[in-house]
């Protein structure tokens, strides 16, 4: 740590090129801490640690076909089952397609299982009060500046009302929050009642999109999965059951392998700024090798000059890497802070953090090790005499 | 006193250079934007044209041959650092141009699946074939509009299609995901006439058969003809491959009626397609229906419905692209700074000799310049050649509008090769122009005392 002034000394010997160096590691992790955000969205996506006692029940056919509620006390029965939810997409656009945000027809226990979401006891009275009282994420309001007593008027892009009409219209009667800041991308919902739901709805009624099950004890999730599949089998609706994670992670994986499309990315990026920074480093070390045969002479050891160099373009990366990170965690929060949390991205956080600066190290030690090596092995006299 | 006028003048004399930089800054941002965006092709070859012309005829131009000339020929000294520029410029337009191909392809698909002279009807507000159910009073309704064309036999051209999902394993991660099951009517091959059996036969009427298009054979595990499906618990056998060209191929088609039962729709269907009797008869058609009172439908020309369902993740994707295209070209900016403003030191002398025999700055200037852009040339050909080798033709699958499953191939378009290397020019330019007006700048008498 002694010698920290003397590795920035010899860092800053010539400002501009350090400078425009710094400037492309920047730009290399900031890119990074996007795509990463992005790519961690996707992977985490429902895989928050309050989702692993929950399972989902959807067709085995496709998820987009219909189950009987009928299906509903049996699944009740299984043991260790503690409370079943069930519900509909209802796939509501509001004033334009544009203003896409998901709605679905939920069962009266839904809140008490998503206990990640948080409703207000007199709201959850209201909703419970209210046949056609729908309740919408704190983000979701905001975003249209809707309150409490609105009526909210939603064109139907699958079920139609009783008599034809494609407008279902809703009260706002509730306002629900993540417990959690950092799942704010689940305020972007709309809840409205099922039994509302299914007895104005032209067609399809008596019939669930998917069951939600709480189970009492998450390890006995297969046994309760097969049990459950049983109930159907060979029936004209089997069903599929599998954990939440699970079928969030089969869900986000039909819009493609974007850990594969990331992956590339950053290793077409990372390939660059190695060369480029590589290079940098060896001009760097090849101008000074007179300075470095001087320290030698003064008595810094083999060991010494290796790691000075070694240090000076750890340091490099790292001044940029971190600087570029930022730069990624404030773009991200800016960007979700404007556009409402539906983007994917998460937050810019400690994992994020623990891969990028353990990049940093890596390629610091990368593209340090063969100028240090060089600095190691100089000849004193060779190296003075400008040989 | 002389000494503080003096302080003050060389003061002044800085503010001004910053400004005059900062300045030239500004005016090549600019430039450069306005090139990227309304730079045609033929423009480059009337450039360089141009080029040639002033470096054959002029006393200037003369000089920027010969100085370039020195330049080149002592790139092969300067091999490792040059390469940074070029593998630099590389890298950006080969993200580029493999991200713009991947939203070119999935629209170039999704638009080629409809064509002007055909009409899909909908229920009102649906959206998306999948959420649609049209009832057979409707069906009969639409197929008799005006504006349908008539088959030989006087029935019309109308196909009554039903859409159901499907889940199949993707082979690509081993994970379900949601397929379009068709169910198709007799009328089929004449709406869809790019659609055509490539392997085994087509579906018997009242059978369990499917056949599968040749996106979702790839794309999917499972599906081999004579492989046997379990869908709503029957079997269903696969006995053909079909291959449409278009978004169709990621589907499984089968008969209408049986689809219908097996899925119990009754005699409901999810839209109907006519072929129109000429792409003119569309708004006869479209009349028809909204003057129907007893019709409630949506109805588009097939090439607008699928154009509409592309442009979202199209514009997505394009947005993500030029992003990270951006953030990628700021660093290889920087990178190509230093590459250029190291070069200029090394020659800092010889560029000072040329000066001080006479040689004027232009020439040093434009010979900069002409090193950093060949250099980003032929970043960008590497670049764009690395992207048309691996993705062109690339196929992939991602989830459309209606919830399940559209295979594509990427495209690497002449188009979009143009654009990657307008990019890769823009970097060059900006890279080297600093560089360039340094070199020019250089005190000769410094330079020259300079070891």
């Amino acid at each position: 740590m002694k010698y920290f002034h003397l590795v920035w000394a010899a860092l800053f010997r010539r400002k501009a090129r350090t400078i425009f160096t710094l400037l492309s590691v920047l730009a290399a992790f900031l890119l990074f801490g996007l795509l990463d955000s992005v790519h961690t969205a996707f992977a985490k996506a429902g895989d928050n640690v309050s989702g692993v006692d929950r399972m989902v029940t959807v067709s085995k056919v496709s998820f987009t076909m219909q189950l009987p509620k009928s299906l509903l006390p049996r699944i009740e029965n299984i043991p260790g089952v503690k409370a079943v939810i069930y519900a509909n997409w209802f796939g509501g656009v509001y004033q334009d397609p544009k203003n896409a945000f998901a709605n679905e027809a939920v069962s009266p226990n839904f809140f008490e299982v998503y206990t990640e979401l948080v409703l207000p006891a007199d709201h959850a009275r209201a909703f419970a009060a209210t046949r056609t009282g729908a309740v919408v994420g704190a983000a979701l309001v905001n975003k249209y500046g809707w309150k409490i007593g609105d009526k909210i008027p939603l064109q139907a892009s699958i079920f139609p009302q009783k008599d034809g009409s494609n407008i279902w219209t809703f009260d706002l009667v509730g306002i629900y929050e993540a417990r959690d800041p950092k799942q704010r991308a689940m305020e972007q919902v709309m809840f409205f009642r099922w039994d509302y739901f299914d007895e104005a709805r032209q067609f399809g009624n008596g019939n669930v999109g998917w069951y939600i099950e709480h189970l009492t004890d998450h390890t006995r999730s297969d046994e309760v999965a097969k049990a459950i599949d049983a109930l159907s089998a060979n029936s004209e609706h089997e069903t599929k059951t599998q954990t939440e994670q699970a079928f969030n992670a089969a869900f986000v994986g039909q819009f493609g392998d974007i850990g594969l499309i990331v992956g590339s990315i950053m290793a077409a990026v990372f390939f660059t700024l190695v060369l480029l920074t590589g290079n940098t480093m060896a001009q760097a070390v090849r101008e000074r090798i007179p300075e470095l045969a001087v320290l030698k002479t003064l008595g810094f050891t083999n060991r010494g000059v290796l790691s000075l160099v070694l240090a000076e373009s750890i340091l490099l990366i790292l001044l940029g890497g971190v600087l570029g990170l930022v730069c990624a965690a404030l773009t991200v929060s800016a960007l979700q802070t404007s556009m409402g949390a539906q983007i994917p991205m998460s937050q810019v956080g400690g994992a994020i953090w623990l891969r990028g600066v353990l990049l940093m190290i890596g390629i610091g030690l990368l593209i340090g090790v063969l100028p240090a090596l060089r600095g190691m092995r100089l000849r004193i006299v060779d190296a003075l005499a400008g040989r | 006193m002389v000494t503080e006028d003096f302080e003050k003048e060389t003061h002044m004399r800085k503010i001004l250079e910053v400004i005059l930089s900062f300045g030239i800054m500004l005016t090549a941002l600019v430039g450069v934007i306005a090139l990227l965006v309304v730079l045609p092709w033929w423009l480059l070859p009337v450039l360089v044209l141009l080029l040639v012309v002033w470096m054959a005829s002029t006393r200037y131009g003369h000089q920027t041959r010969s100085v370039t000339w020195i330049g080149l020929s002592s790139l092969t000294q300067r091999l490792g650092s040059s390469s940074v520029v070029v593998i630099g410029i590389a890298g950006v337009v080969g993200v580029l141009v493999a991200l713009l191909a991947m939203a070119e392809g999935f629209q170039a698909t999704m638009q080629q699946t409809g064509s002007e002279d055909t009409a899909i009807a909908v229920r009102a507000g649906s959206m998306a074939e999948l959420n649609s159910v049209l009832m057979r009073e409707d069906i009969m309704l639409i197929a008799q509009a005006s504006g349908v064309k008539k088959a030989p036999s006087g029935q019309p051209i109308a196909s009554a299609e039903l859409i159901v999902g499907a889940s199949l394993v993707k082979k690509s991660n081993g994970l379900d995901a949601n397929v379009e099951i068709r169910g198709v009517g007799a009328h089929v091959w004449e709406i869809y006439p790019n659609a055509h059996i490539v392997a085994g036969r087509l579906f018997t009427a009242g059978m369990n058969e499917l056949i599968v298009g040749k996106g979702a054979h790839e794309q999917f595990a499972g599906n081999d003809i004579g492989a046997t499906l379990i869908l709503n618990n029957q079997q269903w056998k696969v006995v053909g491959i079909f291959d449409s060209g278009d978004a169709h191929d990621s589907e499984l088609w089968g008969d209408a009626d049986v689809v219908a039962s097996v899925f119990r729709r009754g005699s409901s269907r999810s839209s109907v397609t006519v072929r129109l009797t000429d792409a003119d008869a569309f708004d006869t058609f479209k009349a028809a229906l909204s003057g129907d009172p007893r019709l409630h439908v949506d109805t588009k020309t097939t090439r607008d419905y699928y154009s509409e369902q592309s442009e979202q993740l199209t514009r997505l994707i394009r947005i993500l692209g030029t992003t990270i295209g951006v953030i990628m070209a700021i660093g290889a900016v920087f990178g190509a700074l230093n590459t250029m403003f190291a070069a200029v030191a090394t020659r800092a002398r010889e560029i000072a000799t040329l000066r001080a025999i006479g040689f004027r700055g232009l020439p040093v200037v434009v010979s900069v310049m002409l090193e950093t852009m060949l250099l980003a040339l032929a970043g960008g050909v590497l670049g764009a050649a690395i992207a048309w080798l691996v993705f062109d033709d690339y196929t992939a699958s991602t989830l459309g509008s209606s919830f399940s499953q559209v295979v594509f191939a990427f495209k690497v378009s002449p188009a979009l090769i143009w654009n990657g290397l307008k990019w890769a020019l823009a970097i060059g330019f900006l890279g080297g122009l600093f560089p360039a007006l340094r070199a020019a700048q250089l005190p000769v008498t410094t330079a020259l005392r300079e070891l």
